[in-house]
């Protein structure tokens, strides 16, 4: 176990808390870059995914995880950030006008279904968030002069300049840059005062508001930050398919990425990756395991469903911090040895907090 | 003239009937909600599997109608308690947000489990009812007794229900927990107990609902997403509200059903959540509901 010594306030928000930590991340860096040399098409596809739905899951992560607001309408976002990303290139303008658009209008919207969110909280604005998710659902579906509605547009592969994002390994590194970039975004929001004002109003509203949190502002600054993040995801998810409908962005969706988040372990952006890479090599995993399976089983359509949903209900109760909260558990025991006790990690539970009498 | 005027009417009850089977499931979240604070998301899925309960006592054991009824709304009683037992009560004191997550969990499970269960499957099913094509006529109305049972069986229950909170001991029982747990757990309620029952009747509505769902809609793995359209029924009634549920339930069901016919095509799908976030940014508190003050 190693001990700081902290001379400056600045050092208990600096980016990598040791040394150490900024080249073990380095090396990871380099690593994934090294992997499309070692590993196949497909794997990389996957992994390509992965980065994809880790930047809508980062994007969640600063709204449910940091600032605990409760999405369930994130598919909208996603959507909104394909659609924009879609419209804008098949009338001819650039990728790179069409991503940060995508971001930017999710995240116009997103202050939008902030406004009423700042009366609400709790279930009251996952189900708001939820009603809004499928107003926009079926306004895509009827708005068909720009959307071609049920029948889905086509897109041409990014280009920037003169770079075609064509192969797998070429859209990879895209994707991978990005997610990068938003990473640190991320990492670096949360660590100014508008990040730090998310943490408290998560942690407790009216504390904040005490301590001089405007809740307004950085309510809607959150949603709108993390529909910027899931409008890029968006954006880039449909380029990957350059085949989008709205059947590809319903409720599922924003489970979907809750389930990742929660998974993940909620509150850290580990979190956020670790549970999206769970989720998306999920079905992988059922496939590879097929042969294992009993008769019954194995050609159930409804094996995955099954599974992801036994998969969120099982984390919740038994490892209720996710796999980054696992991971912490084992780097604690290895750090302070023999002195492991289970208790330091022990929640207090809350008993008859009621809300409303 | 007179026409339109029948006509409306034939949109308004078939609204109703339609509105029945919402306020139905969101009786179902409602109850829940009073009584430990979660909503349950799996409350649709609850309403197939009873669904797919009555189709096996009714369809495949060849029982007769209203003992396979029975039959159903008890062994979902028992299931709800049971759900509540082995998946929920391991997380009381866990944050709401976590518990609601594992309802999430638990209707994609209970969803696909349902298409896996042998004679069950991905098909669509049927049984006949004592309704099934019986219809009453008056003047330019024609109304399905299969409507008329949804609207009268609610009405039924609704009254059942009041009986049961106002007038026997496990009720009010009921009530005290809700209002405040702390306080029924001095008075002597056993809180456990009662988490226990508002499972199992959440449950067994949920069954309820899904019988007489069932001639309209027919039996399949994903007649539970009707669960979606009842929160903003529940929503609007304000959400802690048995008669807010009922009532919420009715007005999204006339509306959808006028919307079908007087709007555009594609506002029928949406009237509900349009209304919804109107609620939510007007009225978040719902038409029955209090005000909540937020304490430290």
């Amino acid at each position: 176990m190693r001990f700081l010594m902290r001379r400056d306030y600045y050092e208990d928000i600096r980016l990598f808390r040791y040394r150490s930590t900024f080249f073990w991340y380095l090396a990871l860096v380099v690593g994934i870059l090294l992997l499309p040399f070692v590993l196949g098409d497909y794997a990389i596809s996957q992994l390509t995914f992965i980065a994809i739905y880790s930047i809508a899951s980062v994007g969640l992560m600063l709204l449910t995880g940091y600032t605990g607001q409760i999405s369930l309408g994130h598919a909208a976002f996603f959507a909104i950030g394909s659609y924009t990303s879609a419209i804008l290139t098949t009338k001819g303008a650039p990728f790179l006008v069409g991503l940060p658009m995508a971001g930017v209008l999710a995240a116009l919207v997103g202050i939008i279904i902030g406004l009423p969110a700042l009366r609400l909280s709790g279930l009251y604005l996952a189900i708001a968030t939820m009603g809004f998710s499928f107003i926009v659902e079926e306004v895509l579906v009827r708005w068909d002069k720009l959307t071609r509605g049920n029948l889905g547009m086509h897109l041409k592969p990014p280009t920037i300049g003169p770079i075609e994002f064509v192969t797998e390994k070429s859209y990879y590194y895209l994707a991978l840059v990005l997610l990068i970039f938003v990473i640190l975004a991320a990492k670096n929001i949360l660590r100014s005062p508008t990040g730090r004002a998310m943490i408290a109003i998560r942690d407790s509203e009216v504390a904040a508001q005490t301590m001089g949190v405007n809740l307004a502002k950085y309510k809607t600054m959150a949603f709108a930050i993390s529909a910027f993040f899931t409008g890029l995801a968006g954006s880039l998810y449909a380029h990957k398919l350059t085949f989008i409908n709205p059947e590809s962005y319903t409720i599922l969706v924003s489970i979907e990425l809750l389930a990742m988040i929660i998974i993940g372990g909620l509150g850290s952006i580990h979190g956020a990756v670790f549970g999206t890479a769970f989720v998306i090599l999920l079905p992988q995993m059922i496939i590879l395991s097929k042969n294992y399976l009993p008769h019954f089983l194995r050609d159930q359509t409804g094996l995955e469903p099954a599974l992801y949903g036994l998969m969120i209900m099982l984390f919740i109760i038994f490892e209720p911090m996710g796999i980054y909260g696992r991971w912490r558990k084992i780097k604690f025991y290895f750090e302070t040895f023999p002195l492991y006790k289970k208790e330091t990690f022990k929640k207090e539970k809350k008993y008859y907090k009621a809300e409303r009498h | 003239m007179a026409q339109v005027l029948s006509d409306l009417l034939q949109y308004v009850l078939s609204g109703i009937a339609t509105g029945c089977i919402y306020g139905l499931v969101a009786l179902g979240f409602v109850l829940i909600y009073k009584a430990t604070e979660v909503v349950n998301f799996a409350q649709g899925e609850l309403m197939t599997l009873g669904a797919f309960m009555a189709f096996t006592f009714i369809g495949i054991l060849k029982l007769p109608y209203w003992a396979g009824f029975l039959f159903t709304v008890l062994f979902m009683g028992i299931f709800g308690s049971l759900l509540e037992r082995v998946v929920l009560r391991p997380l009381v004191g866990e944050p709401v947000f976590a518990i609601v997550m594992v309802t999430i969990g638990f209707g994609i499970f209970a969803r696909s489990a349902v298409s896996m269960i042998p004679g069950w499957g991905t098909e669509t099913y049927g049984f006949r009812t004592p309704f099934t094509e019986k219809f009453l006529k008056h003047g330019g109305l024609i109304i399905s007794w299969e409507h008329m049972a949804i609207i009268i069986l609610t009405a039924a229950l609704v009254v059942l229900f009041y009986c049961f909170f106002k007038y026997t001991r496990i009720g009010v029982a009921m009530q005290a927990a809700s209002e405040n747990q702390l306080a029924a757990v001095y008075m002597g309620v056993n809180v456990k107990k009662v988490f226990s029952l508002t499972w199992a009747i959440s449950s067994a509505v949920g069954a309820f609902a899904g019988i007489l769902l069932a001639p309209i809609t027919f039996v399949h793995m994903n007649m539970g997403f009707i669960g979606l359209k009842a929160f903003p029924a529940a929503v609007l009634g304000g959400f802690g509200s048995v008669p807010g549920a009922i009532v919420g339930g009715l007005i999204i069901g006339v509306t959808e059903s006028l919307a079908g016919v007087y709007l555009p095509i594609g506002w029928k799908d949406v009237a509900a959540y349009i209304i919804l976030i109107l609620v939510l940014m007007v009225r978040p508190e719902g038409i029955f509901g209090i005000q909540e003050k937020k304490k430290v």
